[in-house]
């Protein structure tokens, strides 16, 4: 059985193993440089649906019957399905895990969600309480847009600091053997909150926590940055990334060519004009279970720090003065 | 706990100095001319109508009233076909401050709310931009009423 390593990480003794990994994605995703990764590429962002909610839970829900298809499976084959995106009360999710039937666990981590499902299922496995585990995270711009900001056809200019919210959903099959990237360590993040409260500017709000979970993971388990060929963070942007870095620096760890963000490689921000880069529980879901899963099978990286990064934003509480607490988690995974 | 809340807000003060820094720079110039271009060419289609409607035989104050009715039209119809959200991300303030923008920021939430149906949607989530407006609007003017009446 695994076992905790320092304050905060976790070590696994039998790691889970990545089989398959699915993604679809909307149609801006289909245009960006990752076009060529995904499974499912949509025309429009109401997937046959009457409304974008009812087109995120299908999205979801079709990117984890694609991963039981992948590899033939049945629903009754998998032990546990853990997803979480971020419209209230995770619907998509829930709505998902309707049709599935399969044992639930509902996820709330903001954009850390998807990494938060993986520690959490590898856990499950690792610890004996299954041999399956199936794990997915939406999300979709134009949900997200109308519960957290603006309707979506309102003539706003968006400022330099902000993020597109990713259309994607990406789902992976986690298995206690089998063949493919392990998943060997976690960290499980705290929440940190040094006072942004800009809501245009997530990467600003979420770099302290991906600053604080990376340094804790570093002291815990003895490594740095130069121990990892890829340091991956979830949704940092253009800002989050050079504000972590900076952060980074301060404690004495420099990272440079081997830090990379998903939100940063799922657009072109110039042609896609995309300001600072993506962001949302599917920007780290649909770029880890594409793009690296493929990577990490074809060895071209062989150990992976995977750190997403959530914002923990509710805009009520933020219309009363609170400021945005952040969270990041990280796992390790090792090409096997 | 006083001396840790101390350096809880030096080290919050801290922060938002590194991300003043880090932040890129808005390209104010290009924003201007934009605002500016695209402002000034709603007004000119305002004036447009105006000169229009003042021509084909309409008073001065019917005129001005019609050309309002005509712009919000417009306003409203350029939301539905999509296209106001583009003008707006390049127009800025100057495709705001117009009453198209005050058109398009009531439209806009009753297209997007129409899925919640016509009463908890539509009726209920109309005014969750031009809200504000309104209110301090008529309260303001209200103000300004009984202020005019005192003074006379």
């Amino acid at each position: 059985m695994g076992s905790k390593v320092g304050q905060h990480s976790i070590s696994f003794s039998r790691p889970p193993v990545i089989t398959v990994g699915t993604t679809i994605v909307g149609p801006i995703e289909g245009k960006g440089p990752l076009a060529q990764t995904f499974d499912w590429i949509l025309e429009d962002l109401l997937f046959g649906e009457k409304s974008w909610e009812k087109a995120e839970r299908k999205m979801l829900q079709e990117s984890a019957k694609l991963a039981l298809k992948k590899r033939n499976l049945q629903e009754q084959d998998v032990d546990f399905f853990l997803a979480g995106d971020l419209l209230n009360q995770t619907v998509s999710s829930n709505y998902a895990a309707r049709c599935l039937g399969i044992p639930f666990w509902g996820l709330f981590g903001a954009c850390a969600t998807f990494v938060e499902a993986m520690l959490l299922g590898s856990m499950i496995i690792d610890g004996g309480f299954a041999s399956k585990v199936l794990l997915a995270a939406s999300s979709h711009h134009n949900t997200a847009e109308r519960q957290f900001r603006f309707p979506t056809e309102q003539g706003n200019q968006r400022p330099m600091t902000s993020q597109w919210t990713v259309t994607g959903s990406g789902a992976l099959l986690l298995e206690d053997n089998g063949e493919g990237p392990r998943i060997t360590l976690g960290t499980v993040g705290k929440v940190v909150d040094l006072g942004i409260s800009d809501v245009n500017n997530m990467g600003a709000a979420m770099a302290p926590a991906a600053a604080s979970t990376l340094i804790s993971h570093f002291q815990d388990t003895g490594t740095g940055p130069n121990s990892y060929d890829l340091i991956l963070t979830g949704d940092l942007g253009k800002v989050g990334r050079e504000v972590l870095k900076e952060l980074l620096k301060k404690r004495g760890y420099l990272v440079e060519d081997n830090l990379n963000d998903c939100g940063l490689l799922i657009y072109d921000l110039e042609k896609q004009d995309m300001h600072a880069g993506g962001s949302g529980c599917g920007c780290c879901a649909v770029v880890f279970s594409g793009l690296l899963l493929s990577q990490l099978r074809e060895k071209q990286f062989h150990k992976v720090l995977l750190v997403a990064t959530g914002a923990l934003m509710s805009p009520a509480i933020v219309q009363q003065g609170e400021t945005i607490p952040g969270i990041a988690h990280a796992v390790v995974i090792e090409s096997g | 706990m006083n001396q840790q809340q101390k350096r809880q807000r030096e080290m919050q003060e801290e922060y938002r100095e590194l991300i003043q820094e880090i932040k890129p720079k808005p390209p104010v110039l290009r924003n201007c001319i934009l605002a500016f271009t695209v402002g000034g060419l709603i007004c000119l289609v305002g004036q447009i109508f105006l000169h229009l409607y003042s021509t084909q035989g309409l008073g001065v104050k019917e005129a001005r009233a019609a050309t309002a009715a005509t712009m919000i039209f417009l306003g409203a119809l350029l939301t539905g076909l999509g296209i106001y959200d583009v003008i707006g991300k390049y127009g800025g303030a100057g495709s705001i401050v117009p009453i198209t923008g005050f058109a398009n920021s009531i439209v806009a939430p009753a297209m997007e709310f129409k899925r919640e149906g016509f009463i908890f949607g539509v009726g209920a989530r109309i005014f969750t931009t031009a809200g504000p407006v309104l209110v301090y609007g008529f309260l303001i003017s209200v103000l300004i009423g009984i202020i005019y009446y005192l003074v006379h």
